[in-house]
Order: C-alpha cells, then structure tokens, then sequence
C-alpha cells in the first residue's frame, strides 16, 4: 500500500519498502503458525473415516434418527478442525456397524488411507433409541479399540442429535491432545424482533436447536453466559435507563440484581465465575467497573474521558481485563490489571473495539477497521493478536462488517456476527481463519457469546 | 248370442278406452298466457345540504323517487314520492329513506354530522409549555466519534439555555444518538457522552440539574437509515424530549 502511495521514486526508497514489505509477508506466514500451535489446532491433522452407522433394529424409525445422528456426527467432526476427513467416496462397500465386520485393509490402505475409524449402529425400539460406537486405530490391527461407548436415549431426532455430540466430543477429546470437545456447547445471541425490540436466544453450536429465552418486550443486548452456565448476564433498556439484568437459566426467569444509575452495559464474567465487570456511566462518563456475582462491593477501575466499554478478562488468570477506551480519539484495544493499574494500549491506528480473550490466555480476538479515515477501505474484520508480542493476523477477508468475536471452549473456534450476506448473521471460524461458516439466516442475528464449556 | 253380443261391448269399450286415452295423450296443452311485462323497480335518492352542521342548527333533507307507491324515511315516517324538509338532528345521524312499488323497494342513505362547536378558549390562555418546548428548543448536532459541543451548535444551545431558564418547571430528557457505524457497545457508550456532554453544557448555562433527564440509544433508535454523510449526521445528536 505504502508503494502505492509514493509519489516521488527512488531507488534506495524503493528498495527498502520492498524489504518491508517482504518483511512483513515473512513474520505473517509464521504468524500463522502460531496461530495453529497456540490454539490446538495442530498442524498434522488425524486422517479419520466416519462412515454413516448401520440400522441394528428393524424399526421404522431407524431412516430418520440414523439421518439425523450421521449428518450431526459428520458435522463435529469435520468442524472440529483437528481431522483430515476421508471422504466417504473412498469408502469401501460394506461399511461396519459392529467390529466383527471392519476389514482393517480396506480402511488403513489407500484409496481411504484412514489412521482412524468411527464406526458403529444405531437402533430404534419403541420409545428408547440405543447407539453403539466405536473408535478404532485401524494401523493398529493387534489392539484397535481406541473407543467403544453405549447410549441410550428417547427415540427423537433430538436425542439423536444428542447423542451424535456426545459421541463426537468422546473422539475429539481422545484425538486432539486431552482437549474437550465443544459439540454440546451453546451459543447466546441477540435476534431483533418486531417493533425495534431485540431479544435474547440461544442455539447448538452448530445454529440448530434455536430457542427464545428472554420475552421482555425491550432491547436486550450483550448477552454473557456465567462460566458454570446458570446464569446469563445482559444489558437491557429498562425504565431506568440501560441496566444490567442477570437471568437464571435454571429457574428460567430474571434474579434481582442492583440498578447502579447511569448507562450500564457490557457484562463480562471473570473465568471464577466470582465477579463481573461491566461499563457504566453513573459518575456521568462510560468507565469500567468491577463487582461480585452478587451486585455488591462495586469498584471503579477507570478513569478518562470518552467511553470505556466492552471489557473481557484474562480467561486463563483472571488477573487482566481487556477492554475498549476512546481516551485517545478513535476506540483502541487497551489492558490492564484487575486493579486498574499497568495500562497497556494494544492497538495503535483505525477503530478496534469488542475484544475477546482466549481460553489459554494467549491471544485476543477482536474487531478493527484498521485502514480508518477518508479514501480508506474502511473493512471491517476480525484480528487475532498475540498478546505478549502484540503481532496480529486478520483472520477475516470476505467483505462486510464483521464484529464481536467470541472463543469457544476449545479455543479451537471463533463465533462472530458479519454483514456479508445481507442482514447482520452469526458465523464460525476455525481461529485461525479457516473454515467459515454461517450459522444463522433470515433477520438480524448478533452478539454472539459462546457457552464456557 | 247373448255371449257375443257381451264380446262385442267389450271389444267396443275396450276400444274406445284405447281411443280416448290415445287422443288424451296426443292432446297438446294450450300455450301459456304471455307474461305481463315486470313493474318497474323503484329508484330513490336522497341527500343533507350542508351535510355538517353545528349542533341545534338545521339542514335540509331532498329525495326523489320513481316508481314507488310508499315512500318513508326514518325518523320521519311516511313522505311525497319527492320532497325536501328540514331536520334538526342532535346528534350525527344516518337518514335512510325507503321506497316501495310493485317492481320492489330501494333505500338511499344520507349522513348528517352533528359537531359540536369548540369551547371558548380560556381567556388569555398562550400556547401550552409542551408547545413552547417543541418550538423553541433545537437539537444538538455531533461531529463523528465526537461528544464535545461543536462551535456552530452554540446558538441552538444557547438558545435552549435562555428557554429553559425561562420555564424553569419543564422537566425533559436529553437523548444521545449515534451513527450506524462502529459498534453497538461503544456507541451505546459515546450517545452516553453525547447526551451528559449537552446536560453539562445547559448546567453550567443555569438549567436546572434536577429538570435534566439523560439516556443513550447508541444507534438502536435512528432518525434516518440510509448509509449516507446526511442521514448520519441526522442520527448523530442530542435529541430533547419533554417530559410530561
């Protein structure tokens, strides 16, 4: 871009920016790789099979649930990011649904030249629906058996799909490195509704299952789910002005929590699930602010002009906030100790705001219109920054405004809202970018916050 | 003989039954009375000149037929095949006149409204301070990502200041509006700054802290929707609402 620009050549000019820019090329393709170190995501992918299970019953409803449980397991699978998948064109004919019938050469030989094998059966009595799965190591002829697991469950398609995670969350935990698996995790967005109300919902990860859970009639927005998942925090325009509800997933209605005045969003839960942080202007300016789960023993961290919003704690330590200040013109990413002391400014040019903090503490995500000002691009993309070095990759290239990122349990994932196929949409990504995915359709889908496990 | 001569009335009734039913059944029945052609079927009209009238005033109903025999109108009762008449109804009424003949009956309709005339205005009564609010009190505009008062917003302040010193008992909230762009929490943040950044101003010109309500909308609520410099700046204000 800076070659561009030059109005004047000169050779010696010339030369150096093209060293920079070679430079750069150079630090962002190894940037990519710790992207895929840091975040599990492996460079040598496990070469699985996952051929669909076989009927073990003869009831009518087997079709059905055994559609539902193979598109789901496949799913997991392939969006799990640490699998190199065999295509079920390579299969063999006869597929196993027991382990008497694997024929360990026709899986670990080319054309499927599979390390491992998901195999297994499903079976349909009555109302009770019994799966039988098994992992094997197919180069391991003497002592395959990785994985063998029984469910049982009601004969619907959503305990077909229930148990379809499970047993994907058994592999993947296995196979990539003692890490959970994310295929029962939840995410919590906001859906606009009629008359300018927004609500809040909640999906699978994988967009199905979607369900309403607030009905209040108002905008309701920044959904946080607690770490333990009980609770769900969010910022709800109120007849007071913008507040801080906490509503229990448990008992399915709203908890009392204190009304501070002022302008209050953004909850955010320490990884303890022991305190919040949140934004709010009761001292008349948007500043970052501490308290208990409970509401009590509030404590200011910030003070400056212009607004401090959307903070996110060190998932790992819990010891660091990061958040988003506009002391400085234009909103930056900035950190701090969870006392308020040792500010760091983590970005430096254009427009960044909605941070995210991973699970291995390592990395923030967040959203940059890093080309800002007149005659810019002005795209809006989700960055991922390694924060003790402060290098960053752009993670998202495909137009529209993509913004609030959120990790998944993993660390694996990333689940974002972007503008690029119309309405505002929620998306996932491999955190390194790859593998995007939209989740939701029809409306305006955003904030989406992914569940702690 | 006698046998015979049995036979042969028989044979003869027999024959004429056979005659007579035969002639019966060849008997074609005599062609219908041609139809008297159908009476005419009545038409009606009816009408209130002025058809708006101030209550305890009159109006005059006109109507017209044809082809009827009983004309009536309701409230009226029977009438001329064709006439008019004053009325003096207290309230909004539908007239509707009915006329009957032998081709049938029609009605036609006509809709007096009965207003009823305003109040007297109070003596001396101005403008309420709900209307004065709406007329002098201006908007304040934003620069992008800004929430400091720009120069060429200072008379509108200024004027609002010197209205609402004026009229101290108006209560009102400022609310701070944002631009679509950027994000839903930070600018929820800077309509935030936005709105405390007027009521700072309107304090430290004399207003009332106490009559000052604020509150964000960040770019929930936009006044415009286009993705335009001019919709933008529309959405990028301090907007006052009085509070009743």
């Amino acid at each position: 871009m800076r070659i561009m620009q030059a109005n004047n050549f000169s050779p010696a000019r010339w030369a150096s920016r093209l060293f920079t820019v070679l430079l750069s090329l150079a630090i962002s393709a190894s940037a990519q790789d710790w992207i895929r170190t840091g975040t599990g995501l492996g460079i040598e992918r496990v070469r699985l099979a996952a051929p669909d299970f076989a009927a073990s019953t003869k009831d009518p409803q087997n079709p059905d649930l055994l559609k539902v449980f193979n598109d789901t397991l496949w799913n997991d699978l392939d969006s799990a990011g640490i699998f190199d998948m065999v295509s079920k064109s390579f299969y063999p004919l006869a597929v196993p649904g027991n382990p008497p019938d694997v024929r360990f050469d026709a899986w670990n030989s080319p054309p499927p030249n599979a390390s491992m094998l998901a195999f297994g059966n499903l079976g349909a009595s009555g109302n009770n629906l019994t799966v039988q799965g098994w992992l094997y190591d197919v180069k391991n002829i003497t002592s395959p058996q990785v994985l063998g697991k029984q469910y049982t469950d009601a004969a619907t398609a959503d305990a077909a799909r229930r148990t379809a995670h499970k047993f994907a969350d058994e592999i993947i935990f296995r196979l990539g490195g003692g890490i959970a698996g994310i295929a029962e995790s939840q995410i919590f967005f906001v859906r606009a509704g009629g008359r300018g109300n927004k609500e809040i919902w909640a999906m699978d990860y994988d967009g199905a299952n979607q369900h309403q859970i607030t009905h209040l009639g108002t905008i309701s927005l920044s959904p946080r789910i607690s770490p333990d998942g009980t609770r769900l925090a969010f910022s709800s325009l109120t007849k007071s002005g913008w507040d801080i509800l906490m509503y229990s997933m448990d008992l399915n209605r709203l908890l009392s929590f204190p009304r501070y005045g002022g302008t209050n969003l953004s909850p955010s839960w320490s990884p303890d699930g022991a305190r919040l942080a949140f934004s709010s202007s009761r001292s008349g300016d948007p500043e970052i602010y501490i308290v208990d789960q409970s509401g009590a023993n509030l404590k200011r961290l910030t003070v400056s002009k212009m607004p401090d919003v959307s903070p996110v704690w060190n998932r790992k330590t819990g010891a660091q906030i990061a958040w988003v200040s506009g002391r400085t013109d234009l909103p930056q990413i900035y950190t701090m100790e969870s006392d308020g002391t040792n500010i760091q400014k983590m970005t430096d040019q254009g427009y960044a705001v909605s941070p995210a903090w991973s699970p291995n503490g390592q990395f923030l995500v967040f959203s940059w219109i890093r080309h800002y000002g007149p005659g810019a691009p002005g795209a809006e993309d989700i960055y991922i920054m390694d924060i003790a070095s402060k290098q960053w990759v752009q993670l998202t290239h495909d137009g529209g405004r993509n913004d609030f990122p959120s990790w998944s349990p993993d660390g694996r994932h990333i689940v974002f809202q972007s503008s690029r196929s119309g309405g505002e949409q929620i998306w996932t990504m491999l955190a390194d970018g790859s593998n995007q995915k939209e989740l939701t359709s029809g409306g305006s889908n955003t904030q989406p916050n992914w569940s702690w496990k | 003989m006698k046998q015979q001569r049995l036979k042969w009335i028989t044979l003869m009734f027999t024959l004429g039954a056979v005659l007579f039913l035969g002639a019966c059944h060849k008997k074609t029945p005599p062609p219908p009375p041609p139809p008297p052609p159908p009476a005419a079927a009545p038409t009606a009209s009816l009408s209130a000149n002025p058809n708006t009238v101030e209550k305890g005033q009159s109006t005059t109903l006109s109507w017209e037929t044809s082809n009827a025999t009983d004309v009536s109108i309701d409230g009226i009762g029977a009438v001329q095949p064709s006439g008019s008449q004053q009325v003096t109804p207290a309230d909004s009424t539908t007239y509707t006149l009915t006329a009957k003949g032998a081709g049938g009956s029609q009605t036609a309709t006509a809709r007096v409204t009965v207003t009823t005339p305003p109040p007297p205005p109070p003596p001396a009564a101005g403008p309420t301070e709900e209307e004065l609010f709406a007329q002098n009190v201006q908007d304040v505009y934003f620069d992008y990502d800004k929430a400091d008062i720009r120069a060429d917003q200072q008379t509108a302040l200024q004027g609002n200041i010197a209205f609402l010193k004026q009229h101290p008992n108006i209560h009102f909230t400022v609310e701070g509006h944002c631009d679509e762009r950027g994000s839903t929490e930070y600018n929820l943040g800077l309509g935030d700054n936005r709105a405390n950044a007027v009521k700072n101003a309107l304090t430290q010109g004399g207003v009332s802290a106490g009559n000052i309500k604020t509150i964000s909308y960040g770019k929930e609520k936009p006044f415009c929707t286009e993705s335009s410099e001019a919709c933008w700046q529309q959405n990028r204000r301090g907007h006052f609402v009085y509070q009743k």
